[in-house]
C-alpha cells in the first residue's frame, strides 16, 4: 500500500476505528454536544461529566469514518482527569498538528498518542474528520447551543 | 451499428492525461459531472479569442456573430432534445436553475393551496427543495411515492398517489445515487390521464441516452451542460410552448424586456421572457458543440457501450468481498453505488485516490434515498463512454485493497 496511506491508516487507528473506547451514552452527563459534518456524514455526540472542575468521564457516539472514530476514541482515554484548560491546551495542540505543514515537526511531547495523526495533514479533505470530535468537545466545555461543524 | 473506439475517444478528452500521484487518473465520477472534449474547448477558446461580443445588442459584425453562434446552438439543443421549436429552449445556469424556474413561475401562478405536487424518493435535493419552498410559500401539498429494494420506483403506489389533485409530477429520468433509469414514459402517460402536467430532471439521462422530449410528451424536460460533456454554468429548461407562453417571467432585467417605461414594461417573447441579463453565451456555444460532438458518435453507440461497461463492471464488484451494492433496478444506467463491509465511504474515497481512482463517497445530494436504504454514505463509481473495462478492473483491485486495511 501507498506509504502515506499506511501513515493514515495505522494500526493503531484502525483498532480503534473496529474498537472504539468511551463508546456509549452517558444519561448524567454535565454536558452533551453535537458535531456533524453533513457533506460526508460524520455525526457524534461527546458526552462530559464535570466534577471539581476536572472532566470526570467523557464518551461520544455516533457514526462516521476511520479517522473520526479514531479520533473521538483515542480523544476521550487521553481527556480523563483532565482540567477544562487542559482540554483545550490539547485540542490546540491537536488543532496545530492537523493543519501543519507536512514537513514540520510534531510535539511528541505534549500530544503523546495523538501523534498517530500527524499524517491527516497529509489529506487535507480528511482534517475535518480528525477534528470534529475535538470541536465537539470544546462546545461541550462552553456550550453555546450550536450544532459543531468542521466542515 | 459499429462499436465505440474508446482508444480514440480517450485521445478526444485531454484531462484523461493527467496523472494523480504519479498513476493514470481514472475519472468515475462522471455522474458529478463529465470532462470536456478538445472540441468544447476548443469552442469556447475560439470564442473567447475572436469571436467575443454582447449578443442580441450590437449592430456590429462581432456581436451579430456572437448573437448567431448563441442562437446557432440553441437550434443545437432543441434538435438534440427533439423539441419542436426553438423557442421551446430556455437557457438557464444548470438543472437546478431550470426546476426552481419552473417552481417560481409556473407553480406560483397555477398552483394553489391544496394541489399536489408529486415527486419520487429518488430525487435529488434539488428536485425535493424548490417544492418544499413553494409548499411553504403556497400551502400546496407534495408527495413522494416509493422505491423498492433494488431502488425502482413502486409502479402501484406511484399510481395511487396520482390522484386528481396532483397538478405537477417531477420526476427523476435516472438517480444519481442509484442509476435506476425511470419509466418516464408510462409516468408522463399516466399524469397526463389525470391531467397533471410532468417535469423531468434529465441531468443524468442526457449525455447517456438518446432523449426525445416529444416522443416523451415531457411538459418540461431540464439538464445540465456540464453533465453532458460542455463547461458548468450552462444548462436548459425544455418546456411546452404552450405553457413557457402562459408563465409569467422569471427575473427582471435586460434582453427579457420589449419595451419599459416607469409605468410598464412589455415583456420579450419566448424564450427571452425568461433569459434576464447577459447570459453565459462562451457556456452556450460551448454546449453547443458538445451536443454536435455527442451526436457524430451516437447517443446509442453511447448507451449500449456504457451498458457493457454496466454489466461488467457488477460482475468485478460483486467478486469483491463484502461489497454490496445499492441501486440494483433492472434498467439501470452506468452508475455503481456501493457499500463495503464496514469501511466507510469517505475511507474508501481516500484509499482509491491514492491509486488514481476519482469517485464520489457521500450522500450524492440524495438524503432521503440514503435515509431509505439505511446507509449514512455510498461510494459511488459513475461511467462515461470514455472509461474502460481495464479501469473497471483497477477500480475491482483497489477495492480489494480497502478490503485488506479494513479487514
Amino acid at each position: 500500500m501507498n506509504p502515506d496511506l499506511q501513515d493514515l491508516y495505522q494500526q493503531m487507528i484502525m483498532d480503534h476505528n473496529k474498537n472504539p473506547r468511551n463508546f456509549r451514552v452517558m444519561p448524567d452527563a454535565t454536558s452533551v454536544a453535537e458535531g456533524f459534518n453533513p457533506l460526508c456524514g460524520d455525526h457524534l455526540h461527546v458526552y462530559i461529566k464535570m466534577k471539581n472542575g476536572r472532566i470526570e468521564d467523557v464518551s461520544f457516539e455516533g457514526d462516521g469514518c476511520a479517522i473520526s472514530k479514531a479520533s473521538a476514541s483515542m480523544m476521550t482515554g487521553i481527556l480523563k482527569g483532565k482540567t477544562g484548560g487542559e482540554a483545550k491546551a490539547l485540542f490546540e495542540e491537536v488543532r496545530a498538528m492537523l493543519s501543519r505543514d507536512v514537513n514540520s515537526p510534531v510535539d511528541t511531547e505534549k500530544l503523546g498518542k495523538l501523534a498517530v495523526f500527524a499524517g491527516v495533514c497529509e489529506f487535507p479533505s480528511r482534517v475535518k474528520c480528525a477534528s470534529l470530535a475535538w470541536h465537539t468537545m470544546v462546545e461541550g466545555l462552553e456550550p453555546t447551543g450550536k450544532q459543531v461543524t468542521t466542515e | 451499428m459499429s462499436p465505440l473506439d474508446v482508444i480514440k475517444i480517450r485521445e478526444d478528452f485531454p484531462v484523461l492525461r493527467e496523472r494523480v500521484y504519479g498513476k493514470p487518473l481514472i475519472y468515475l465520477d462522471n455522474a458529478a459531472t463529465t470532462q470536456k472534449p478538445r472540441a468544447v474547448i476548443e469552442t469556447i477558446d475560439r470564442f473567447y479569442s475572436r469571436e467575443n461580443a454582447n449578443i442580441h445588442r450590437g449592430v456590429f459584425c462581432l456581436s451579430e456573430k456572437a448573437t448567431q453562434c448563441y442562437e446557432g446552438a440553441r437550434h443545437k439543443v432543441k434538435v438534440f432534445l427533439g423539441a419542436a421549436s426553438d423557442k421551446e429552449i430556455v437557457f438557464v445556469r444548470g438543472a437546478t436553475e431550470a426546476i426552481n424556474l419552473v417552481a417560481a413561475t409556473w407553480g406560483r401562478a397555477f398552483l394553489k393551496a391544496g394541489d399536489e405536487v408529486l415527486i419520487t424518493h429518488m430525487e435529488h435535493h434539488s428536485n425535493i427543495v424548490p417544492w418544499q419552498m413553494l409548499r411553504d410559500e403556497k400551502g400546496i401539498r407534495l408527495k413522494v411515492a416509493p422505491v423498492n429494494d433494488s431502488g425502482e420506483l413502486i409502479m402501484e403506489e406511484f399510481r395511487k398517489l396520482l390522484t386528481g389533485k396532483v397538478r405537477l409530477v417531477s420526476v427523476v429520468h435516472v438517480s444519481n445515487a442509484l442509476g435506476t433509469i425511470n419509466p418516464v414514459g408510462e409516468i408522463i402517460r399516466l399524469a397526463h390521464e389525470q391531467g397533471a402536467r410532468v417535469l423531468v430532471d434529465g441531468a443524468q439521462a442526457v449525455a447517456h441516452r438518446a432523449v426525445n422530449v416529444r416522443e416523451l410528451d415531457a411538459d418540461f424536460y431540464v439538464l445540465s451542460g456540464h453533465k453532458l460533456f460542455a463547461p458548468t454554468g450552462i444548462g436548459v429548461l425544455y418546456g411546452k410552448e404552450e405553457l413557457l407562453e402562459k408563465m409569467p417571467p422569471y427575473q427582471g432585467g435586460g434582453d427579457m424586456i420589449r419595451s419599459v417605461t416607469f409605468d410598464q414594461t412589455i415583456y420579450n417573447r419566448i424564450p427571452y421572457k425568461f433569459e434576464a441579463g447577459t447570459p453565459h453565451i462562451a457556456g452556450v456555444i460551448g454546449l453547443g458543440a458538445a451536443v454536435d460532438y455527442l451526436r457524430e458518435i451516437g447517443l446509442d453507440k453511447i448507451a449500449a457501450y456504457e451498458h457493457e461497461l454496466l454489466e461488467y463492471g457488477t460482475k468485478k464488484l460483486m467478486e469483491v468481498p463484502g461489497l454490496r451494492l445499492i441501486g440494483t433496478a433492472e434498467k439501470k444506467a452506468a452508475v455503481l453505488s456501493f457499500v463495503l463491509g464496514e469501511a466507510h465511504a469517505h475511507d474508501i474515497g481516500t484509499i482509491l485516490d491514492r491509486s488514481g481512482i476519482a469517485i464520489r463517497a457521500g450522500h450524492h445530494c440524495a438524503m432521503p434515498l440514503m435515509r431509505r436504504f439505511n446507509v449514512p454514505a455510498t461510494t459511488r463509481a459513475s461511467f462515461a463512454f470514455y472509461n474502460t473495462k481495464e479501469e473497471i478492473d483497477l477500480l475491482a483491485e483497489a477495492l480489494r485493497e480497502v478490503t485488506e486495511v479494513f479487514k
